[in-house]
C-alpha cells in the first residue's frame, strides 16, 4: 500500500502547496457542514431574532418550541414510525431475497447460472416506465399500502452484484468443497460456513438498502395517496419542500405575525436529518467498503 | 443450454438431473428473488402494450383499439414532449461537464494532503450530503438560498449587494440546481478515485521525483495516467445515463417561477400519465427513454471495451 506512504519516509517541512489545498479542502468541507449547522440553529432560536435575520451559525433565544409543535402534532411522528417500519421490512426482505440469488449463482457448476444471472440484470437495464409499473401495481392490489413501498423495490439486484463478488473474492472454494464432502448440504454450508463470514457485506449491503428506502420518496408519490401512508420524506416536501415554500412565501410577506412557519420548517428539516446525522459517522465505513467492492465487478 | 456442448439428449438430461439432486437446495433459494423479479419486472412489461393503443383504461387493453405507432408520431409532434427531451438532454449534458471532473479534482486534492486527521474529517465531512434525500438537500436550499430572508442573501445584501433570486427566477436556478447536484455528489464520488489513486505503484512517484518533477508533474505524469482507466469506466457509464432523469430531484427543486426548465422527461411522465389520464403517450415516452437507456448503455459498454477498459457487463 504504498502510494500515500511514499512522501513520508523523510518528515519533512510542511510545504506551501500542500497548506493551501489543506485550506481549499477545508473550505469545501465547510460547505458541506455549515448548511446544517445554520438550519439547526434556526430551528432552536427563538422567533424573534429568526424573523430579525441575526441567526447566523449560532442559536439566539434557545428554545425547542418548534420540536414540542411537531411532537404534539403527531402527524410527523407517526410517519417517521411509519417510515421506520417501512425502512426495516424493506431491508429485510430485501437481504435475504439478496443472499438468495447471489450464493448460488457464485457456484459456477449451477446449470442455468448465466440465464438466472441474466434474468436479474436486465431489470437493472430496462424498466416498463412510470405507467406499466403503475397498472401493475394497481392490479396487484398494492396501491394506498405500506406494502407498495417494501416489495417491489426490496430486491436489487445492483446489491446482489456487489454480495456475489464479495463471496466470490472472500470464500473460498475450497472451504465449501470440503465441508461438501463431509456431507453438508448447500443450505448448511450457506448458514454455517458463508453467512458467518459475510458479515461486512452484510452490513453494508443492509446499509444500502435501508438508507436508500429511507430516502426515495418518487415511489410514494405515485402509488400512494392516502396522507396517513405518506412516508418522511414525501410529507415533508409536501410541508417545506422547494413548491410549498414559494406559495407559502407570497402568503407570508405581508404578515408579520407569521414567523413560526421559517422556524418550523428549520424543525423539520432538522427531524428527518438528524437520525441520518447521528448514525452515518458509524456507518460510513461499512459504505466506502460497498462502493469498493462495487467498483471491483464480477 | 449454457455448456454449449453438443451432448447427446438423454446425457444431457441425465446431467441436468445430476446437477438438480445435488443442487436443488440452490435452485429452492433462487426462487424468491426470481418471483419477485418477475412479479415486480417482468409482469409489467406486457404493459408496454398500451404504447401502442389507444388505451382507455374504462375498456381495457383488449377493448382499447390497437393503433400502432400512431402514439410515437404524435409524441414527435408534441411541443410538451420535445421541450422536455430538449431540457433533459441539455441538463443532463451540464450534470456531466460540471459534475464529472469535480470528484477527479477533490481526489487528487485529498491525496496530497498527509495530514491522516484532517484528511479523514474531511472526507467524513464530505461524504454526507450523499447520505441525505433530495427532498432534505432541497429544503436546505430553500431555507439558504430564499431571496428575502435566506442566510446568503442577507449576507450578501449586508455587503451592499443585491438579493440573488437563486432558486426563483429559472436561469439562476437551473445554474443552482446543477451546482447544488454537484455538491451533493462530489465528495462521495472520490471514493473510486481514491481507491484508484492508491493502486499506483509507489515507485513510480520516486522516480519522479528523482526526474525532479514536482508536484504537479507528479499529478499530471503519474497520478492522472495512473487513474485513467477508471476516468474513462465511469465517463462511460454517466454517458449511457444521458436519457436518465430523477423525479425525485426535480420534483423537489420544483416551484412555479421555474416550470419551464424543470419540465422534463420524468415530469412529462408524471403530469401527463398519472395526472392527466393520457397513459399511451406516457407509456409511449418511458418506452422511448428506456430503450434510448438501453441503447446508449450497450453502446457506452461496447465503446469501453473497445478502449480497452473493463465495461459494465
Amino acid at each position: 500500500m504504498p502510494s500515500s506512504a511514499i512522501s513520508f519516509k523523510k518528515r519533512r517541512k510542511v510545504s506551501i502547496g500542500e497548506i493551501i489545498i489543506c485550506i481549499i479542502i477545508a473550505i469545501i468541507s465547510l460547505t458541506c457542514i455549515l448548511p446544517f449547522i445554520h438550519v439547526f440553529s434556526k430551528s432552536v432560536s427563538s422567533d424573534h431574532y429568526v424573523l430579525q435575520k441575526s441567526v447566523y451559525l449560532l442559536p439566539k433565544g434557545f428554545t425547542l418550541t418548534a420540536y414540542e409543535n411537531i411532537f404534539n402534532d403527531g402527524k410527523m411522528v407517526r410517519s417517521m414510525g411509519l417510515t421506520v417500519l417501512v425502512t426495516v421490512l424493506f431491508t429485510v426482505i430485501g437481504m435475504i431475497a439478496t443472499t438468495c440469488a447471489a450464493y448460488p449463482l457464485t457456484k459456477k457448476r449451477l446449470k442455468g447460472r448465466l440465464f438466472f444471472s441474466y434474468l436479474f440484470l436486465f431489470t437493472l437495464y430496462f424498466g416498463a416506465g412510470l405507467i406499466p409499473e403503475y397498472l401493475l401495481m394497481k392490479d396487484l392490489n398494492l396501491l394506498n399500502t405500506i406494502w407498495v413501498l417494501v416489495l417491489p423495490l426490496a430486491f436489487s439486484p445492483y446489491n446482489m452484484l456487489i454480495m456475489k463478488s464479495f463471496l466470490q473474492s472472500n470464500i473460498p472454494d475450497s472451504l465449501e468443497e470440503s465441508a461438501f464432502l463431509d456431507g453438508a448440504s448447500n443450505f448448511q454450508i450457506l448458514i454455517k460456513i458463508v453467512l458467518p463470514l459475510s458479515k461486512p457485506i452484510i452490513a453494508t449491503l443492509s446499509l444500502f438498502y435501508a438508507v436508500g428506502r429511507w430516502n426515495a420518496y418518487a415511489d410514494a408519490k405515485y402509488y400512494i395517496t392516502k396522507q396517513a401512508l405518506y412516508p418522511l420524506q414525501l410529507l415533508l416536501n409536501q410541508m417545506v419542500g422547494a413548491s410549498a415554500d414559494s406559495t407559502a412565501i407570497s402568503a407570508l410577506e405581508g404578515g408579520a405575525v407569521m414567523s413560526t412557519p421559517e422556524v418550523l420548517q428549520a424543525a423539520c428539516v432538522m427531524f428527518a436529518t438528524i437520525p441520518i446525522i447521528c448514525v452515518y459517522p458509524f456507518v460510513q465505513k461499512y459504505f466506502v467498503k460497498g462502493v469498493m467492492i462495487g467498483a471491483v465487478k464480477g | 443450454m449454457t455448456d454449449g456442448k453438443q451432448n447427446s439428449l438423454p446425457s444431457f438430461l441425465k446431467s441436468w438431473k445430476n446437477s438438480f439432486k445435488r443442487d436443488w437446495q440452490l435452485y429452492l433459494l433462487l426462487l424468491l428473488p426470481v418471483a419477485m423479479v418477475i412479479i415486480f419486472k417482468y409482469a409489467s412489461y406486457p404493459g408496454l402494450r398500451i404504447a401502442f393503443l389507444d388505451y382507455k383504461p374504462a375498456l381495457g387493453y383488449d377493448g382499447s383499439k390497437f393503433i400502432g405507432f400512431g402514439t410515437f408520431q404524435r409524441i414527435f409532434k408534441d411541443a410538451d414532449f420535445l421541450k422536455a427531451l430538449k431540457n433533459t438532454l441539455i441538463f443532463n449534458f451540464a450534470d456531466l461537464i460540471i459534475g464529472f471532473p469535480m470528484p477527479i479534482i477533490l481526489a487528487i486534492l485529498l491525496n496530497e494532503i498527509h495530514f491522516k486527521r484532517f484528511k479523514k474529517l474531511s472526507q467524513t465531512i464530505l461524504y454526507l450530503p450523499h447520505f441525505l434525500s433530495w427532498v432534505i438537500v432541497a429544503s436546505i436550499f430553500t431555507q439558504l438560498l430564499k431571496p428575502e430572508t435566506g442566510l446568503v442573501n442577507v449576507l450578501i445584501t449586508n455587503l451592499g449587494g443585491q438579493s440573488v433570486p437563486f432558486l426563483t427566477e429559472k436561469y439562476h436556478w437551473a445554474v443552482s440546481y446543477i451546482v447544488i447536484a454537484v455538491w451533493q455528489g462530489m465528495g462521495w464520488g472520490t471514493i473510486i478515485y481514491l481507491a484508484a489513486i492508491t493502486g499506483i505503484n509507489g515507485e513510480l512517484y520516486e522516480a519522479a521525483t528523482i526526474d525532479g518533477a514536482g508536484r504537479f508533474g507528479k499529478i499530471w505524469h503519474v497520478t492522472l495516467p495512473g487513474i485513467k482507466g477508471t476516468i474513462v469506466t465511469l465517463l462511460i457509464m454517466n454517458l449511457g445515463r444521458m436519457m436518465g432523469s430523477s423525479f425525485e430531484r426535480l420534483y423537489s427543486f420544483d416551484n412555479v417561477m421555474v416550470t419551464d426548465f424543470q419540465y422534463q422527461l420524468s415530469i412529462y411522465i408524471y403530469e401527463k400519465g398519472l395526472q392527466a389520464g393520457n397513459f399511451s403517450m406516457a407509456t409511449a415516452v418511458g418506452l422511448f427513454q428506456s430503450l434510448v437507456g438501453l441503447i446508449l448503455v450497450i453502446a457506452s459498454d461496447r465503446f469501453a471495451k473497445l478502449l480497452g477498459e473493463d465495461g459494465l457487463m
